[in-house]
Parts: structure tokens; sequence; C-alpha cells
């Protein structure tokens, strides 16, 4: 009760002394009351200001005082021993700063509550589904305009909804229509800003009022953060504007400071009323959009999901109708049957989250072990100390220092320890969160990450100093407290408990140590083996534009030929050896796959990709050909033409494709159907056969792909294979160039194709370092505090060793005598740490490429380094212990 | 006759004895009790009971509350807690021991 009544008074001081005050008016009131005078008793009762200060010193001051005295002795005994010192206070740092760093980033992405009224009660509207290229069931989140509308009226009076679709990069211009900028937009329903609470910083946000209309409103709302980088915060903002695509935007408001959109690693510029996405309000053919919503005030999450679920299987049901009558019933009932689930949306929604959350558990979790192994270093230090403080603490328990009185003092010595290191580590987490992000940054769609250094993150750090210093320190405080005086001013009792706690310790490391090399074993591996995933294509030399058209959306009102013309300049140019167009490069990300039928052949779940390709993509891609010809200039893909007209087109197949669909057999010559709708269907015959390539990612399987002419798209990439080993330094000049030949095509983005593939283990990279990294750091705390341990145990037996060697113990024993326990430990932490790593395998299984934890290579590595650490740490004592001279040994004492 | 002062270190003793009597008290019942029992031999100098009452309470030797009077204002009553209860022998066993010692010296010196 003494101690938090203490630090509670601390903290009301004022309180405390209007207490003292009314306590003595109580006592003149009293003394009153029993007959005497007033004027009296105040004077027998002397000076109160005198006798409240004396209370209040007794109340609170007297333990203020001896925390002070305590952290002056503290210090004063870290400096005697800097090496210690700064060994301790070096890994902890380390390690804390990790920690912080790991926290930092997971709290950004995963935690962090975004800034608006009441997000807990946010959510996001999520469905399941079955990927129909992989199978597998998934967890999806777009929906339709038209879905949004029956949802709405669905659950009219019991919740807010609102349309949120996905941050898209997108290219914008100011004035000139040379100058290209990239910002990221969300479309927003009209009640967005009003439903998250959200103010302007200047001028008005949207409302109701700007989205009624398709196309009908094209105004902006731009972010803080964007107002501030594109305009530094120039109040003339307002009124600006700006042409995205086709349409002229009028900035109208500037959202409060902090609010960057729903998306954490994106941080949406401009937001803009989702009628403005007008071709996609009146279709369910676009699915566009993340549904947000709020319940009403009272309104349970059931009450809202329930009539939401019957109402995406109302307006599905209703979509069936009109689907192809050859369509599966089982993946009309998948369709149908859907769950709808209230997903809490309180830190914001995104794919960065999705990816990215495993990948931070799990570094968390190891940087976590990495934090523990320090502890236990410096425990065990801190023990070996406590050893060589035996007299010291002896000596206070012999002239009356309590056991609580000496664990504090020993407390404030860890806690200095630990907050010194907090210190250092912090400015670790300073530089490591930022560089860590730094890492998972793809050119073409960089992670923008709000990454503050607030109250969360110095509670967080102040959390672990507190934490740490009850890990590392209370053991060896109880312990020193709990001496002996009588054994230890004897000198020569040695408990065996102190030793038993020192090996028990080391267990523990060896065993944490060897799952974060176990995990990072799995990592490594798979980061190695998925970079070495043949791709099928050729991945150096190639620069991939991408390019947009603008003008008429129609593309039978566009000109015909004008890719192959630019294609044709393009390969005109000087350093350039072939060039080509295609829907998107291979790898980008984006994907289209679309049902087919053969005949004699059942429909099943599982349909095949596509991918609109020029004459030359082939030969520029690298993609060899195994049977007939590439596509000539000029032929076009099938098609339903005016009337309901189907016109036959070419395709090329890959061998997965002729796998499935025709046992292996050479396709040329043979064709599938396409379309569907109004039962139409369409032949394509088989004119090319081709070797595999990957289309989307390295993890899948290659599947069965169907490449089809491309022309007059409004949107593409031409592909350019150049003859210099670095294709970015051609990057400016065809640029350029496009839109030089037809100003109304405009290159949006360049990349590489060996930075698309880099970018598919991105995430595998990340994992695969750091882990190695702090692999490398377990490995030196662990052979530190191996070495620190040993050497206390030669220290500590040096007399009896000295005795043994006097007595004629073989080198051979003395050697086995040392580190006998150690060893042992070194194979129990191992064991453990085998357990665990194992068993931890499950949850890091998603992450994992081609790699099983049982694979004994990997096994075998944790335990080689393990033991090789183990073996350099144990040589230096174990030499001193051999050399042990048994004269000076017996005589020191 | 000057009445003497209480003794260093056995205003805590005296505390204690009376709060082991009758309780709950306030600081100006204990002191007045303190005089009336000894036959107003002994004199408490009023300031210096607060102190002492608010270190036993900070001991853990005697516990406080705030209790409210006819008049709306308040006073703070003491009573004995359990570790009180337990220190009261040997505060008086050491008592004991020290005044037989001090009568001791003064018969034989």
């Amino acid at each position: 009760m003494s101690l938090i009544s203490r630090i509670r008074n601390v903290f009301r001081k004022g309180n405390l002394q209007r207490e003292i005050d009314e306590e003595l008016a109580d006592h003149l009131d009293n003394a009153v009351a029993t007959g005497r005078k007033r004027q009296e008793a105040e004077r027998a009762l002397g000076s109160a200001l005198r006798h409240r200060e004396a209370s209040t010193d007794i109340r609170l001051a007297a333990w203020l005082d001896s925390l002070r005295a305590d952290t002056v002795f503290g210090l004063r005994q870290l400096r005697r021993r800097p090496t210690v010192t700064a060994a301790a206070i070096v890994s902890l740092a380390l390690a804390i700063g990790a920690v912080t760093s790991a926290f930092r980033l997971i709290d950004a992405v995963l935690l962090r509550p975004l800034p608006v009224a009441e997000p807990q009660s946010l959510f996001v509207v999520g469905y399941t589904y079955i990927d129909d290229v992989t199978g597998k069931t998934e967890e999806g989140d777009s929906f339709s305009y038209p879905q949004f509308r029956a949802f709405r009226e669905a659950v009219k009076g019991k919740a807010d909804l609102m349309v949120v679709d996905y941050a898209n990069r997108v290219d914008l211009t100011y004035a000139s229509d040379n100058e290209m900028e990239k910002a990221y937009r969300q479309h927003v329903s009209g009640n967005h800003f009003s439903v998250f609470g959200l103010q302007p910083a200047l001028g008005r946000l949207l409302t109701e009022s700007d989205d009624r209309k398709p196309g009908a409103h094209p105004v902006a709302v731009i972010s803080h953060d964007y107002w501030t980088r594109r305009f530094g915060r120039d109040p003339k903002a307002i009124g600006r504007t700006f042409r995205q695509g086709t349409v002229l935007y009028e900035i109208v408001g500037v959202v409060k400071e902090g609010y960057t959109g729903t998306e954490t690693g994106a941080m949406t510029d401009f937001f803009v009323p989702a009628m403005q996405n007008a071709e996609a309000i009146g279709t369910d053919g676009w699915q566009w959009m993340r549904i947000w919503g709020r319940p009403k005030p009272g309104v349970a999450e059931s009450q809202v999901q329930q009539p939401l679920q019957a109402s995406i299987r109302a307006h599905r049901l209703e979509r069936t109708r009109n689907w192809p009558a050859h369509a599966l019933k089982t993946r009309v009932e998948q369709y149908v049957n859907t769950t709808l689930t209230l997903n809490s949306a309180a830190a914001g929604v995104s794919g960065t989250q999705r990816n990215y959350r495993r990948p931070l558990l799990i570094l968390g979790a190891v940087v976590l072990l990495v934090l523990l192994i320090a502890c236990a270093n410096v425990a065990n230090l801190l023990t070996a100390q406590a050893a060589a403080r035996e007299k010291e603490m002896a000596l206070r328990v012999s002239i009356g220092a309590g056991r609580a009185r000496l664990v504090r003092l020993m407390l404030v010595e860890c806690l200095i320890l630990a907050l010194s290191a907090t210190a250092i580590g912090a400015l670790f987490a300073w530089w490591s969160a930022p560089f860590v992000v730094g890492m998972i940054n793809p050119r073409d769609n960089p992670l923008r990450l709000d990454l503050p250094a607030d109250w969360r993150v110095l509670g967080f750090a102040a959390a672990v100093a507190l934490g740490v210093t009850i890990l590392f320190g209370l053991a060896p405080a109880l312990r020193a407290s709990g001496v002996k005086p009588m054994a230890a001013l004897k000198g020569g009792d040695e408990p065996h408990s102190r030793r038993r706690l020192m090996n028990a310790l080391v267990a523990a490391q060896v065993a944490f140590c060897f799952v974060v090399h176990f995990a990072s074993g799995l990592f490594a591996a798979t980061f190695e083996r998925l970079s070495k995933q043949p791709t099928g294509f050729a991945t150096e030399r190639i620069l991939l534009l991408q390019t947009n058209v603008a003008g008429p959306r129609d593309a039978a009102r566009r000109p015909q030929n004008v890719w192959s013309e630019i294609a044709d300049r393009i390969r005109a140019t000087p350093g350039v050896e072939s060039a080509a167009f295609a829907s998107w490069g291979l790898m980008s990300g984006s994907g289209w796959s679309s049902d087919v039928r053969l005949p004699n052949r059942q429909p099943d779940t599982l349909s095949p990709y596509f991918l609109g390709v020029s004459s030359g993509w082939l030969d520029t891609m690298g993609i060899g050909l195994l049977a007939g010809r590439d596509f000539r200039p000029g032929e076009l893909a099938s098609r339903i033409e005016a009337q309901k007209k189907p016109v036959e087109g070419v395709a090329i197949v890959n061998e997965a494709f002729a796998k499935k669909y025709f046992n292996g057999d050479n396709p040329i010559g043979k064709s599938f159907e396409t379309g569907g709708r109004d039962n139409l269907f369409v032949r394509n015959p088989i004119v090319g056969y081709v070797r595999d390539a990957r289309y989307r990612n390295m993890r899948e399987a290659i599947r069965p792909t169907i490449y089809v002419p491309l022309d007059n798209a409004e949107s593409g990439t031409f592909i350019v294979r150049t003859t210099a080993a670095d294709p970015e330094l051609l990057a400016l000049p065809l640029r350029r160039l496009v839109s030089e030949v037809r100003p109304e095509f405009r290159v949006s983005g360049v990349l590489t194709q060996a930075e698309l593939v880099r970018n598919q283990t991105i995430r595998e990279r990340l994992l695969a370092t750091l882990s190695l990294f702090f692999a490398g750091v377990a490995l030196i705390l662990a052979a530190v505090g191996l070495y620190g341990v040993l050497n206390y145990s030669v220290l500590r037996r040096r007399r009896e060793i000295g005795i043994r060697m006097a007595l004629g113990a073989r080198t051979g024993h003395v050697v086995k005598q040392v580190s006998t326990d150690v060893f042992l430990m070194l194979i129990l932490g191992s064991g453990i740490g085998l357990a665990a790593g194992l068993a931890s395998e499950r949850f890091v299984e998603s992450l994992l490429f081609e790699v099983k934890g049982a694979d004994l290579g990997l096994l075998a590595t944790p335990f080689l380094t393990l033991f090789a650490a183990a073996f350099l740490a144990a040589l230096p004592p174990v030499i001193a212990a051999i050399k042990t001279d048994p004269s000076t040994a017996l005589r020191s004492e | 006759m000057a009445k003497p002062d209480i003794l260093q270190g056995s205003l805590d003793l005296l505390i204690l004895k009376i709060l082991s009597r009758r309780a709950p008290l306030h600081g100006y019942a204990i002191m007045s009790g303190i005089v009336e029992i000894s036959g107003e031999v002994l004199r408490v100098e009023e300031g210096s009971i607060y102190p002492a009452l608010h270190r036993l309470e900070e001991e853990g030797w005697i516990k406080a509350q705030w209790i409210s009077k006819e008049n709306g204002r308040r006073s703070r009553v003491y009573q004995l807690s359990a570790a009180g209860r337990k220190r009261l022998p040997v505060e008086e066993n050491r008592w004991t021991a020290v005044s037989a010692a001090i009568h001791q010296v003064l018969k034989l010196a």
C-alpha cells in the first residue's frame, strides 16, 4: 500500500497539501470545541506551513530521495565497469531498436486507427469467392456500383454505406499538357467525409450534392499532404484546375491534416466523387471499389450483415440469369451463395496490409526473440557481476538493508541500462524503419507510409524498456538480494543455483537463436528458389513503355494500325533490337482470364489466361515457337461485330494449354470457342504453339495461356529489346518518340522487365534479408553470452581446477569439467529450438516456396552454425582453464 | 514544575497504544488522550502529532480515513492496521527494556 500511495502522492501533491491543511483546520476546530481560545490554540499548534512541509516530506519526498540515491549509486556502479556496461547497452540497444522499428512498421501498416471519428465502428464489406484460375477460395472486397445501390437500399436507416475505390496512381496535368504528374486518386461517395467526421482545412469537402449524376461533378478535394508537397500550402490552390483523363477537375478544398485516404501503404492525394467514374456507375461488369460503412447508433452489426447478405444473394441471382447457358452449375451456386462479412476497418484496408501482415508479424516475432536473447545475455552478465558484488551485498544486509531495498538497488541499475539502451535503440529505429519501407518499394508503385514517432511509439519503447528491465534484472536482483552474509563474507561458498540460472539462460538463448536461424534458413531458401524459377521469357535488355491513348474510348472509332506504326518507328531507333506491344507486360500484375469452350469437352471451373499481343511480341520476349507461326501484322482477334455477327480470329497457345486441352498434342489447326454472351460463340483457330512463359507471378504453376492479336487498344505497353545492356538508357528518347509520332499517345510509366520480375520477390527478399541479418545478430549475442558464462565458470572454479591439476588431472579432463554443462545446454537448447521451429513452420508456410522445414539441409545449418559459434566462444575460457597454474590459483585466495 | 515533553521516539508508541484502546480517533483526540491518561504529566507539542501520524501511516501501522462532520467539514480519523497491531507489543517491549535499563543506570551509577 505504501509504495503505491507514495507514487500516487507524488502525482497529487496539491491534493495532498490541501488534505493536510484540512486536517490542521480540524485540529483547531476541536481545540475550540473543548473550550480553548482559537488564538491560543493556533499559537500552540505553531506554523501551519511548517507542519505541512514536514508531513508532505513524510508522505512523498523520502521515497523520491532514496530513489535518487539509488540512481546515483547505480550510475557509479555502471561506470566502474565500462566494458560490461557498454556490452550490455549495445546488445540491448540493437535489440530494442529492432523491436521498436518492427513495432513502428506493424503499427503503421496494421494497427494505427484512421484519423477519423470513431474508427472502431467502421467496417468494410467482404465476401468469399473461388478464384477461377487457381480454384482456391479467396477473400474479395470489390463490388460494382449497382450492387452498392442495392446494399444502400437494403440497410437504409440501419447503416451509412459509402463507396471508396482503390487508391490508384494516375496521370494528371496542370495547365500545360506536357507536364505529366503522378498522383493517387480515390473515388468516394458524397457522404464519405461527413460519415468519417472530417473537417476541411481549407475550402469545402465533397457532399451528397457532388455525387448525384454520372460524370457531372468535376470537383476534387486534395489531401493536406498533397497540398503541402504540390502547392506549398498556397491558399490559391483552391480553384486550380487539373486534367485527369479527359476530365478537367477543379480543386474545391483541402481535407484536414493527417487524413490520406483509407489505404495504408498508399497515401491518397485527391478525392473525387464516385459519380465521376461515369462508365462504371450503371454496369455490374466493373467491380471497382470497396464498400465502407458504419452502423447507425444502437444498431448491431448483425442487423446490418443480414440484409446485406440477402441483398447480394438476390442481386447475384438476378445477374446469373444473363449468364451464358453453358455456365457451370457449381460455379453459379458458388457465386450466388457467397458469404458476406463485415470486416473491421479501424486501421484502414489495403493490399499492403494483406500482403505484409504475416511477414511483418513474423519479423516482429524474430526481433522479439533477438530481444529475449539480448535480455538473457544481460541477465547472465548481471548474474556474474552479482557474484563479484556478493561481499558488498552481504555487507549491506549485515548493516540492516532490507531485501526489498537491495532488489530496488539492483533494479534501478538495470533500469538505467535499459533506458540508455532504449535511447540508443530509438535512434536505430528512427533510421531503420524507413530503411525497411525503402526495401519494399517497387518503383512504379512506391509504398507510401506515414511513420510518425508519436506517443504510441514512445509508449511502446518505454514499455519495452520496463519489460526488459524486469526480464533481465529481476532474477539476478532477487538472487543477489538473497545473499547469506555469513557465507558470503567468509568467502568460497558458491551457490550452485546461480550456475543453474546461468545455464538455463544459455539454453534459452540457444533455443531462441535456433528458431531465428531455422526461420531465416526457410526464408533464404524460399527467396533463392523463387528467384531461380524459370520465367520462360527473356528478362534482360527489355524496356516496357506503359502507354495510354487519349480520345474516343470506343475502339471502332479509333484509327487502326497506329500501335504498329509507333512500334515500327521504335524499331527504327538506333539501339533498339526489336519492338512489339501487348496489353500489358508479363508479371506486371495485370491479368485477364476467360472461359473457353472446346468440342467434346465438359467445361470446368478453371479458366485459361488471355493476353493481347502484337506480331513480333514472341520474338521480342524470347518465347520460343514450337510449331505454327507468329501473328501477322493486321491480324485481329475473334470478336462479335454489330448485328451479333461472330468473326473468327487467330490464337496462339502455350504448352500448358496443349497439355490440358489436347493431351499435349500439337494443337496447330485445332480451335476453341470463346464468347457465350447471348449464347453467341466464336471460333478461334490455333495458328501458333509456343513454350510456356510465366504470366502473373513466380509462385503459381504455369497455367494454360492463350495469346490473341492486339490492335488499337486504349492502353497498352510497348515492349522494346535494346542492344545495350542497360535498357533504361533509351527510356527518355523513346518516351518522347511515342508522343511525337502520335500526340494522343502518352507514356505513363517506364519499367524494365527485369524490374518486374524482381518485384515479384520483394516480400521474399525482405524476409530473407532481414531474417538473415537478425540471425547474425542473434548468433553474435548468443556467442557472447556463452563466452560470458564459460568465462565466469572458469574464474569461479579456478581454485577447484588448480587442486584437480595439482592432483594430476589431465587437460582433457579439465576441458570436460569446464565445458560439459554448457554443451549440454547447447544440445538441450537446440532441441527445444528445433521443436519450436518445426511447430512455428505452420505459421510461415504460406510464405514459403518449395521449402519444407523437415529438409535435412535446412535443419543441419542452424545446428552447425550454432555449434561452430559455440566452439569459438568456448575456446578462450577453456584455454584459460587449461593454462591454470595450480600454484598461483591456490595461493591467490 | 514544567511539564516534560514526550521523550524522543516514545510518541509513536503512545499513539499506537491509545489507538489500540480507543479507535478511530482524530489527531486532537489522540493528543488529548495522551495528556489526559498521563494525568496531565506528559505534554504533546500540538504540531508534532501530525507528522508522527503521517509517518506511522506511511509505515503501514495505522490507517486513516476521512469522516464527515455535522458542520460539513471533514475529520481525518486513525486506527491501527493489522501490521500496527503486531508492532505494538514489539514497541512496548522495547520501551520496557530501555526504561528498565535507564532505571538500572540511575540506581547503580
